[in-house]
């Protein structure tokens, strides 16, 4: 997959936000994600920043009138059925839903049978959730140089997933 | 591709065999939820989306090994009582017996496997084997899947695994579960203890026809609530192992009732085989209740253990849709109730009375002899 910005370098970062009750993706390269500043966490209707998308629109989303831009499903009629309307429904309505999740089930992660086509990126994603996980708390107890080993080693996982996805596409 | 006729004829497989611990538990069930990544779930999809997955979906699986000369059907074609044979079977769920468009089921000749198409996912597989035998079952419907996901795209997330409608099937999609046939724990009055105390482990029990069912024929099932967070195999092995207690339970409770108040037994075996042979109204209710004590008979040899698969078949054929497809024309509530009597009587005209009435087994032996 291409940027959306330079269409040229690979993109490796996804963005996901969700603005007036519609889903919008943003996939950038790394360089253009750098330069747009995308790494700060405080930025703040990024697509809209980065490809002027509903630059006018102000952000007043309750969840209730939150739409699938895939299915039309809206988190109404979540509450309403306790059922959702396509798979893409659970990133769309994903806030929340963990703590609903987790009174249901035994625990949060899937730890399952995972379908071949998947097996490589589930690999890979926990393994990237477990070390952000650690990195966090290194961070969080001023061990610096533990966090500055868990970023080279997040890094190398990112690198090998994507060389790996790149071989799977072969 | 096998008629619906040939289905009635035969009986599933695992209602003729049993299998490991046959005497208490009936049947082990696995069912596997999925659904295709880029389009609606069954419930919110638009007509031409059902049909689109129908589409992708049946040809997928007919095409299986295993489902070589299966029946396969969309329900749409399927007359009402022939959709409640199938819920009657086990085989389809009620849910999906009162869709329409696009809702499709698939089963081998068996009857041991069966794929359901747009009920509340996309696929809804499961596997039924006789006595407990979860572990086969789940290996049996883990080989189908394995299958269908090189030519179906599912719905999975990293985080929550396979994407279902209700995130109550979140993570494995399996619901595994066991029929048990518990009268020594219903008589002994121990049954909401132990209701009770499986709720209470994150197991569900429910009656003969799942979710909001009455317990008919003290026949319960046991099945696994929690899908996410767990391994299927882990999963298994716990529902295995409270079922096995179960059966601890279920065998002491006959054992003592046998002890301490045989004649109450005597007394409800006896009464049971009096009304099966000659009564001419009996009810789908009464009519289970009969054939458990009838079974329960059986396992305390009370009679012969070849009647066993008889009983176990007549638990199925006595009820409502199968009765009408044996008549072949709609039947009233009476009129049911007078042909399932006549059909019972029949089918148990030759079983001799219960033989243990009095004394043990041995001594009564030695008296006939004499």
């Amino acid at each position: 997959m291409n940027c959306d910005v330079c269409q040229e370098n690979d993109a490796t970062v996804y963005l996901t936000q969700i603005v007036k009750g519609k889903m919008q993706k943003v996939n950038l390269c790394e360089e253009c994600a750098k330069q747009k500043g995308v790494t700060d966490p405080t930025g703040f209707a990024l697509a809209d920043a980065l490809l002027g998308i509903g630059s006018d629109e102000k952000m007043d989303v309750s969840a209730d009138s939150l739409e699938c831009e895939s299915c039309g499903f809206s988190h109404a009629e979540f509450k309403k059925t306790g059922r959702f309307g396509c798979s893409e429904c659970y990133t769309v309505f994903g806030f929340g839903l963990e703590s609903l999740v987790k009174a249901m089930h035994k625990g949060t992660l899937h730890l399952g049978k995972v379908p071949s086509r998947y097996q490589v990126t589930k690999k890979y994603n926990d393994q990237i959730t477990e070390l952000k996980d650690r990195l966090r708390i290194a961070i969080e107890d001023e061990n610096f140089e533990e966090a500055a080993r868990l970023r080279d080693e997040i890094k190398l996982a990112e690198a090998d997933y994507i060389t790996s996805n790149e071989s799977e596409i072969e | 591709m096998m008629q619906f006729k040939t289905i009635l004829k035969n009986p599933a497989q695992w209602m003729l065999s049993s299998g490991p611990y046959g005497e208490i538990v009936i049947s082990s069930r696995v069912r596997l939820a999925r659904n295709l990544r880029d389009i609606s779930f069954p419930g919110w999809a638009v007509e031409e989306d059902r049909i689109e997955v129908l589409n992708r979906v049946k040809p997928a699986v007919e095409n299986l090994n295993e489902m070589s000369g299966a029946f396969s059907s969309d329900l749409s074609n399927l007359k009402a009582v022939n959709k409640q044979i199938l819920v009657e079977r086990h085989l389809i769920s009620r849910e999906q017996a009162a869709k329409a468009a696009g809702s499709a089921a698939i089963m081998n000749r068996k009857q041991t496997l069966c794929v359901m198409v747009n009920e509340e996912d996309h696929l809804r597989m499961q596997s039924i084997k006789a006595g407990l035998s979860l572990s086969d079952a789940y290996k049996m419907i883990d080989e189908v899947d394995t299958k269908l996901e090189s030519t179906l795209d599912y719905a999975f997330d990293n985080q929550y695994g396979y994407l279902t409608a209700c995130p109550t099937n979140l993570g494995t999609g399996m619901r595994a579960s066991a029929m048990l046939h518990l009268p020594g724990l219903v008589l002994a009055e121990q049954i909401n203890k132990v209701i009770n105390a499986v709720n209470k482990i994150g197991l569900a029990v429910r009656g003969l026809y799942g979710e909001g069912t009455e317990a008919l024929g003290n026949l319960f099932q046991i099945s696994n609530q929690h899908t996410l967070g767990e391994q299927e195999n882990e999963i298994i092995a716990r529902l295995e192992k409270v079922i096995r207690q179960i059966i601890k339970h279920e065998e002491n409770a006959r054992e003592k009732l046998y002890i301490e108040k045989r004649t109450v037994l005597d007394d409800k075996i006896g009464r049971s085989y009096a009304i099966l042979r000659y009564g001419h109204i009996i009810s789908t209710k009464e009519a289970l209740d009969l054939l458990s004590m009838l079974r329960t008979g059986i396992d305390l040899g009370y009679f012969s253990d070849d009647i066993r698969a008889l009983i176990d078949v007549l638990f199925m054929e006595i009820q409502p849709a199968h009765l009408q497809f044996f008549a072949d024309r709609k039947l009233g509530a009476e009129e049911r109730d007078c042909l399932r009597a006549e059909i019972m009587c029949d089918r148990l005209k030759s079983l001799p009375e219960p033989s243990k009435f009095s004394s043990n087994k041995s001594n009564e032996q030695s008296s006939q002899e004499d």
